[in-house]
């Protein structure tokens, strides 16, 4: 009778089982900090919602210089995305393939920019400049290049050491093809996840950059916002929310639409910084 | 190949160790083609703006002569003020973030179903990290001001924190406002680290006996140290660096290096003292420079452990 | 709640069983046992109702592709996962409440398991410091147990510095320096060099059985599993298909499943006669036990279990030849398009060069049998 009883009780599913197993896998204290964590994050953000009044959100695109303001900043963004990873990309592979000893150098350099603050490189940049490059706005996505070098590089960097540089440009060599087609068919391709990481970062640095963009005088969108505050506080804080959901849908829409991407060719979800390895549950 | 051979035979019979020695170096400087795109824009957009900066902080405005002057006043005064509370403010906006912040990454890593929600926190933290300036200097106001929401909440519930001496334009409160985009900063630079943890290092000590703590307190905290260190002083830098937001908040009511570095482009300067602002912005590249050193032989000690 | 009451006379039956396992592992040696263990994650059924006795000192390898449910079953007896069904009996004793750190088991992961911060010495006296040993016996058993591998010499060295057969091999120390119940090792050499690989098999398997400790050792490997192992359980699917000694379960398959995996296996067609003897390559052979019903079957014949001799008016062609030392490999192409791997003494095959004509054919021995779609 015993026994029966105990083989019924392992045959049928045990519950208490299944409530520790999962209460191991994601135990309290980690929804303690990530509740303190999204209140701080989310309480200034309701605060100032309520204090400008739902009412502001939709007057926000009628104001006179928003439109002017965001499309700046789109321009910046994109440009300084495509000439960053145009300079990153090639200068990356080359250096991993051809002269490895300088990759601790370049490491080295494309930390630079966040050694310098950008109050003083604003201060050396504009002492540096020609007048006729001063006037146009193309000047601040040039710098932005600059500043966006850190991020791009390490991202593009951990992309490249994922892959087995060495033998693919050796396989697409020996079939026939050049440099600029390897590059571009079979190199590109493979980097997909490190390309979106770095066009994510690039991008939240363009939309959020002020300290260069008001030194040097330029009405990016950041900067219109602050403008927008002598005249209008309610109007300002609205468009800084905007400002951040915008910039937050942007980047989940990367994001996501990215790790579809990368998951369909067996690589792994896009995040920043590094490139993460599809997690698989084995034996 | 054949190039080579045709060369060698219509020039005559060369001597070989010197055409090699040549060859070489001609052949390893050719191969330095490929970093000079990089390399000029680097020199152009940042090594030359930096020299000038650096080369004007000791040259006198007027006559050009070399100077100490701008040094010594950067040194001293209500400059010297600005820089031991932009010190402060940096270690107080990097470590509590840091701490925070490094809690906040291993309570979403270390979820195995909560790839969503490691997605949505790591975005949250890409954008939060460029979040700055007087929009964040706008929401805090609007929450924690004299006569705003939380402050409002926190009076009934008997706390009034203006009371006991808070105030959003002290450094506390900056540092408070800091946190926003250094907590998201702190979970981004050491994530990677994070990752290099193998849960093999975690199971084999579980396995010979470990409880969690002795888990943390002979393997995963020695070796997340010098990633987390590290981490801190790369939130070091940029809390130094900070300058929108300072400004939007305290408008000169504290005396801080980047503020006052700007103010030198906004042409408020005593006549003579055009330099001084230079002066400030090379010894912060310097402070940074330093701190920076260390960052880079920490990572490397991390490296050498979290292959 | 009525199940409250059956739980505690369940439970002293356990421990009248556990009593009475105690006095025979006071032998030496612990004994395991899994009984019916299931484990699902989300959609796949890892493990199916898994049951498997491990005697004291015994070495028992789980052999299977991955995804069969292996590793699943060693870390469940490790402690790093649990069940949602069935039991796990250590010495007679249900430990399937018991948390991985207090299971006295010593664990050997697949690779970098070493702590990188620690020395070899520090990583082996790590399991006796928990266990509050003082620094002077951590650093005397620590040492013994490296001259036991070997790796004396390296004490002060840190895992970085080490090669991976090196850093295995300290894992091994250090796994053994608690004098644990039960050794497991999930997939040790795996990472390595094949050289290497080879060393390391003999020197686990000669600590192991001077230890006497008890051993589960999970591998994909099948050469592995045979060379060390008392015995092994193949596993496919979560379930096992055979657990038997090495030697039985290369001649007597008990599946089709165990006969393709261990070794090599040749698939014949054949047609049942009657439920003991199957028609196939023309002569009547007996079947061994456990035949399908009737009809069409394929007959499993090992590559050493053919004759093949030059025949001009044969029944196959030579399509390949490989040449392994004392035997040869012969691929011979049969008529119905079936491919066989023939072993040969090297001298016999060197006149059977590829286009040869001969004649293959099956000696009267029993041979195993499985259904055409198996």
């Amino acid at each position: 009778m015993v026994a029966l009883t105990k083989a019924i009780n392992s045959n049928r599913e045990d519950p208490d089982r299944k409530r520790a197993n999962a209460r191991k896998r994601f135990p309290v204290w980690r929804w303690v900090i990530l509740l303190i964590a999204g209140v701080y994050f989310l309480l200034p953000l309701w605060a100032a919602l309520r204090f400008a009044g739902i009412r502001a959100f939709g007057t926000v695109f009628v104001q006179p210089g928003f439109w002017p303001a965001i499309w700046l900043s789109t321009r910046l963004a994109i440009m300084t995305t495509l000439i960053t990873l145009a300079l990153m990309v090639p200068t990356a592979v080359y250096v991993h393939l051809r002269v490895p000893a300088m990759r601790r150098l370049l490491e080295s350099i494309t930390i630079l920019p966040i050694v310098i603050p950008p109050v003083v490189l604003a201060v050396g940049v504009l002492q540096v400049s020609p007048g006729s490059l001063k006037a146009t706005p193309w000047l601040l996505g040039l710098v932005y290049v600059v500043l966006a070098m850190p991020f791009a590089y390490r991202a593009i960097d951990a992309g490249l050491r994922a892959l087995d540089l060495k033998t693919l440009t050796e396989a697409s060599s020996s079939l026939g093809a050049g440099w600029s087609t390897t590059l571009w068919r079979v190199l590109l391709p493979n980097l997909r996840t490190a390309l979106l990481s770095s066009t994510v970062l690039i991008v939240a640095l363009v939309l959020g950059e002020f300290t260069i963009a008001s030194l040097d005088l330029y009405v990016t969108f950041p900067v219109w916002i602050v403008q927008f505050d002598q005249l209008n506080a309610n109007m300002s804080v609205a468009a800084s929310i905007f400002a951040l959901v915008l910039t937050w849908l942007f980047l989940m829409l990367i994001v996501t639409f990215g790790t579809r991407q990368s998951r369909r060719t067996g690589g792994g979800a896009v995040t920043l910084f590094t490139v993460a390895r599809a997690e698989t549950k084995g034996n | 190949m054949t190039q080579t051979e045709e060369v060698e035979t219509t020039l005559g019979p060369v001597t070989g160790p010197r055409v090699a020695r040549a060859r070489s170096a001609g052949r390893s400087m050719a191969k330095l083609v490929g970093v000079v795109p990089f390399a000029v824009y680097v020199a152009l957009g940042l090594i030359i703006p930096m020299i000038v900066v650096a080369i004007d902080a000791f040259r006198n405005p007027n006559t050009g002569a070399f100077t100490f002057t701008n040094v010594n006043i950067a040194t001293h005064g209500v400059y010297a003020t600005g820089i031991r509370e932009s010190l402060i403010l940096s270690v107080l906006a990097s470590v509590i973030p840091g701490i925070f912040g490094a809690l906040i990454a291993y309570a979403i890593f270390t979820a195995k179903r909560g790839a969503f929600l490691r997605q949505v926190v790591i975005t949250a933290s890409g954008v939060f990290a460029n979040f700055g300036g007087v929009p964040l200097a706008f929401l805090f106001i609007a929450s924690f001001g004299s006569s705003a929401l939380v402050t409002g909440w926190l009076n009934d519930l008997g706390f009034n924190i203006y009371n006991a001496g808070f105030s959003l334009y002290t450094l506390s409160g900056v540092t408070l406002v800091y946190m926003y985009f250094q907590i998201p900063l702190m979970v981004l630079v050491i994530l990677p680290a994070l990752e290099g943890l193998r849960p093999a290092w975690r199971e084999a000590a579980e396995n010979l006996g470990a409880r969690t703590w002795q888990y943390w307190r002979y393997v995963g905290g020695p070796v997340l140290m010098p990633s987390f260190l590290g981490c801190v002083l790369l939130l070091f830098g940029s809390a130094l660096s900070a300058y929108a937001t300072a400004e939007a908040l305290t408008a000169g009511t504290i005396p801080l290096t980047s503020i006052q570095i700007a103010s030198f482009l906004n042409g408020n300067v005593i006549a003579g003292q055009q330099n001084v602002g230079k002066a400030l912005g090379l010894g912060m590249v310097v402070i940074i420079a330093i701190v920076m050193v260390f960052y880079v032989l920490l990572q490397r000690r991390a490296a050498k452990w979290l292959r | 709640m009525a199940t409250n009451a059956a739980d505690d006379t369940a439970q002293a039956a356990s421990a009248v069983t556990a009593s009475v396992t105690t006095a025979t592992s006071a032998r030496g040696g612990t004994s395991v046992s899994l009984r019916n263990l299931s484990r699902t994650f989300g959609a796949t059924r890892a493990l199916d109702g898994m049951s498997l006795d491990i005697a004291p000192g015994e070495l028992v390898a789980l052999l299977g592709p991955s995804g069969c449910g292996k590793t699943t079953a060693l870390r469940i007896v490790a402690g790093f996962e649990t069940a949602d069904t069935g039991e796990l009996l250590i010495d007679g004793r249900d430990v399937s409440g018991v948390p991985a750190s207090k299971r006295d088991m010593g664990m050997v992961f697949q690779s970098y398991s070493l702590f990188p911060n620690m020395n070899a010495l520090d990583n082996v006296g790590f399991g006796l410091r928990m266990r509050k040993a003082n620094a002077v016996t951590r650093r005397q058993r620590a040492g013994e147990l490296l001259e036991m591998v070997g790796l004396a010499a390296q004490a002060k060295q840190f895992p970085h510095q080490l090669s991976g057969g090196q850093q295995q091999r300290v894992a091994l120390a250090r796994a053994l320096a608690i004098e644990p119940r039960v050794l497991l090792l999930d997939e040790p050499l795996s990472a390595l060099d094949a050289k290497v690989r080879l060393q390391l098999r003999e020197q686990i398997r000669n600590l192991q059985q001077r230890l006497g400790t008890t051993t589960l050792f999970v591998t994909h490997d099948q050469e592995e599993a045979l060379s060390m192992a008392d015995r092994v359980g193949v596993m496919r699917g979560g379930k096992l298909e055979q657990v038997a000694a090495p030697d039985e379960l290369y001649s007597r398959p008990a599946t089709a499943f165990v006969a393709e995996f261990v070794g090599t296996m040749n698939r014949l067609p054949g047609e049942l006669v009657d439920s003991g003897t199957v028609a196939v390559l023309g002569t009547m052979v007996p079947v061994q036990d456990g035949a399908p019903a009737s009809g069409q079957v394929d007959v499993l014949v090992r590559p050493e279990g053919l004759t093949v001799v030059q025949a001009a008016d044969g029944n196959g062609i030579v399509s390949n030849r490989t040449f392994l030392g004392a035997t040869s490999r012969l691929t011979v192409l049969l008529s119905g398009d079936t491919e066989v791997q023939v072993d040969v003494p090297s001298t016999t095959a060197a006149a059977m060069v590829p286009g040869t004509a001969v004649q293959v054919a099956l000696p009267p021995a029993p041979v195993l049998v499985a259904s055409r779609n198996e």
